[in-house]
């Protein structure tokens, strides 16, 4: 069976709708010439000329507001903020002007518009270059937030954000550009429909991105405890499938939430209040697992002491009261 | 932030005696009563003028002049009345930069406004009565009354949106110019001094440079930060010549004189649309009411209000009109209709239901 690395999905969702679409356009800072820091965009550039993929100055509010002014004018612009600590640059093109202009203008047009970024902790970078900036706009209507887990759903979700008619930010993992698994069954897959990634019985873990793949691993290790976990992984942070979790949780009775980033403010403590809210007959029990409340440190062994990883949810299942099995 | 000092709170450059002075200025050109600034082009090519209206064109600026100098004076007296609610920013006394600047784009072409920014879409031909309704807040607006004063946007007259951030106008425009060097169109953002410090400003401008961009960068120096003299906060105090580190064409303009207006534009826009890139304007105005409602302007000196208001765009317009030939009834004429326009078009706002929450719920996407 054929294989595919997430950082390839990447690159062929984007060839393949910059093929299809005329209007989709793609750039960012070094992604052209040079295939982008990470080596996603290898190739675009040579393949669709520089009308289409082109290098930008080191301006990421221009970036963003021309992405913004190019989508309401017959363009689909994908932009790469290289590394989604730097959204806070872009923040006003975004915030005030991407993500209102279908309601404030009664929806005279969309802004389909894309804004990739690699996020996420562990490559020693420090603080400002391993951040997950998708909570920092989670409360921002109009703006739609994809974090994929696996080379086929990076695939299938992209595409369906590169044709979505609103804004929408993908955030990619730096520790997953390098994993492979198998290809996308579905061409897109629609933006904010939950999947329940592993079934059990016991416990749901809910988690997006890397964390998925973690919350997999832990859920293995735990089974030979005897305990049957079910994994959920969002993949969109908004639109948030809050269904898929509520039945899942009306399945298992037991909720964790696992998110690399501060519990205050976090789309896990979120989550637990929604399901608090509405589910609340069906919670036996219901905690997260989250990073402490300080910037993301450099040395490795503070930053693996920092990521809540397959260890970390290993062990906070097991510590955790009523959940110890024999 | 230290306020001002007193010293730098002094008297803003008027048209002849600007504060942008021959000497201080890598632009030269300060702008004269008489007409328009000669403009800078570093590294590009200087094209014939391309302005050649008739009277008539003239005149009917000069009635879109008016029809908002009626529609800000009704804005004034329905704000009072309880009808405008939150805040609005009048553009009267800037006249001439929207009217003229609209007049040299097509239809087709994009146009970015700010804030201060009912002139703007009544000038890229915004229709008076859903702009007076969004501005009361009621479902007949451009808008359904979701925008309000600051927000307006109306994409089918290439009104691609007006900021009420300061600077916005300038990215937005540039992404359309991305569009628009596909379509054979232009995009110009309209923007104030204040703007000219934002990054916005600094990345859009590099940006559309370097891309070579059909972009028009139309700043509105009305001399005034909100409440701060554009001086005391603006290094140089002379908005054009910060292209110069950009190498794009200049110009300092008279924005109350709709000609020098018309001319700088036309000359930019040619450039635009013939793969020459982007031109910054800076047009020199003045606005008469205060930054917001909140706002009764008492740092401008008293004689410096005098000096500008001597200089209304609209009196300006008028004189060279008569100059001209067009006579006083013909002016009287368009001076009627502009203000039976807005009457009609207030009225039929004020007529208008407010927009009913259980009908409009709204959507947070777009299908």
């Amino acid at each position: 069976m054929s294989t595919l690395e997430f950082r390839d999905a990447i690159r062929d969702a984007l060839a393949e709708e910059l093929e299809r679409d005329p209007t989709v356009v793609f750039f960012g800072e070094d992604v052209a010439a040079g295939g982008g820091v990470f080596k996603v965009t290898t190739e675009l550039y040579e393949r669709f000329g520089p009308e289409r993929v082109f290098d930008t100055p080191i301006s990421e509010l221009a970036l963003a507001g021309a992405a913004y002014g190019a989508a309401l004018t017959g363009l689909r612009p994908v932009i790469e903020i290289m590394f989604g600590d730097f959204m806070g640059l872009a923040m006003d093109s975004l915030v005030n002007q991407a993500a209102k202009f279908w309601y404030v203008s009664a929806e005279q047009h969309g802004v389909p518009l894309v804004v990739r970024s690699a996020v996420g902790a562990g490559g020693r970078f420090g603080a400002m270059h391993s951040q997950t900036h998708g909570t920092w706009f989670q409360g921002i209507p109009g703006m739609k937030i994809a974090f994929p887990s696996s080379p086929a759903d990076a695939k299938s979700l992209l595409k369906a954000a590169i044709r979505d008619e609103n804004p929408v930010l993908f955030l990619e993992h730096k520790r997953l550009y390098s994993v492979k698994g198998p290809p996308p069954e579905r061409e897109v897959i629609p933006l904010g429909q939950a999947e329940v990634a592993r079934p059990g019985e016991d416990l749901t873990i809910v988690s997006v991105g890397k964390g998925v793949p973690d919350a997999l691993a832990a859920a293995e290790a735990l089974e030979a405890d005897g305990l049957s976990v079910e994994v959920v992984d969002l993949r969109t942070l908004r639109p948030l499938d809050l269904q898929t979790v509520l039945e899942s949780v009306a399945r298992t009775n037991r909720l964790l939430a696992v998110e690399e980033g501060p519990r205050t403010g976090g789309w896990a403590a979120g989550l637990l209040g929604l399901v608090a809210e509405q589910g609340l007959h069906d919670l036996d029990d219901a905690w997260l697992i989250t990073t402490q409340e300080t910037p993301i440190p450099y040395s490795p062994t503070l930053e693996d002491a920092y990521i809540p990883d397959t260890d970390a949810i290993v062990a906070g299942v097991r510590g955790r009261a009523g959940l110890v099995v024999s | 932030m230290a306020k001002p000092h007193a010293a730098q709170r002094g008297e803003q450059g008027t048209t002849g005696d600007s504060a942008v002075s021959s000497e201080s200025s890598p632009i030269g050109g300060h702008p004269t009563p008489d007409g328009p600034t000669r403009s800078q082009t570093p590294g590009a090519r200087v094209r014939s003028p391309v302005d050649g209206l008739g009277v008539d064109r003239f005149l009917e600026g000069y009635g879109r002049m008016c029809l908002i100098r009626q529609f800000e004076t009704a804005m004034h007296r329905l704000f009072l009345a309880g009808e405008v609610h939150g805040t609005t920013h009048l553009g009267a006394g800037q006249e001439a930069v929207a009217v003229g600047t609209c007049m040299a784009l097509r239809a087709e072409d994009y146009v970015a406004g700010t804030y201060r920014g009912h002139g703007h879409a009544l000038a890229k031909g915004t229709p008076p009565e859903p702009l007076v309704a969004e501005m009361l807040g009621r479902v007949s607006g451009i808008c359904r009354g979701r925008a309000g004063s600051m927000n307006v946007a109306d994409l089918q007259r290439g009104l691609i949106g007006c900021y009420g951030i300061v600077g916005g106008s300038i990215a937005a425009a540039v992404g359309a110019a991305l569009a628009a060097r596909r379509q054979g169109r232009v995009a110009v953002a309209f923007f104030g001094d204040g703007a000219a410090n934002q990054a916005y400003f600094h990345e859009c401008l590099n940006m559309a440079r370097v891309f070579l961009l059909p972009a028009v960068f139309v700043c509105e120096n009305n001399f005034y930060g909100e409440f701060t003299p554009m001086a005391s906060v603006t290094a140089g105090a002379n908005i054009a010549g910060r292209a110069r580190a950009y190498d794009m064409p200049a110009a300092v303009v008279d924005g109350n004189d709709l000609w020098a207006v018309h001319h700088a534009v036309s000359e930019a826009v040619e450039r635009a649309r013939g793969g020459d890139g982007p031109t910054l304007l800076e047009c020199q105005t003045y606005r008469h009411y205060g930054h917001s409602k909140s706002d009764p302007a008492p740092y401008r000196p008293k004689e410096e209000v005098e000096r500008w208001l001597a200089r209304d765009p609209l009196k300006l317009a008028r004189s060279r009109l008569l100059e001209q030939g067009v006579s006083e009834s013909q002016l009287a004429a368009v001076e009627a209709d502009a203000l039976r326009e807005i009457e009609q078009a207030v009225q039929a706002a004020l007529a208008a239901p407010y927009p009913d929450p259980e009908q409009d719920r709204g959507r947070e996407f777009c299908p």
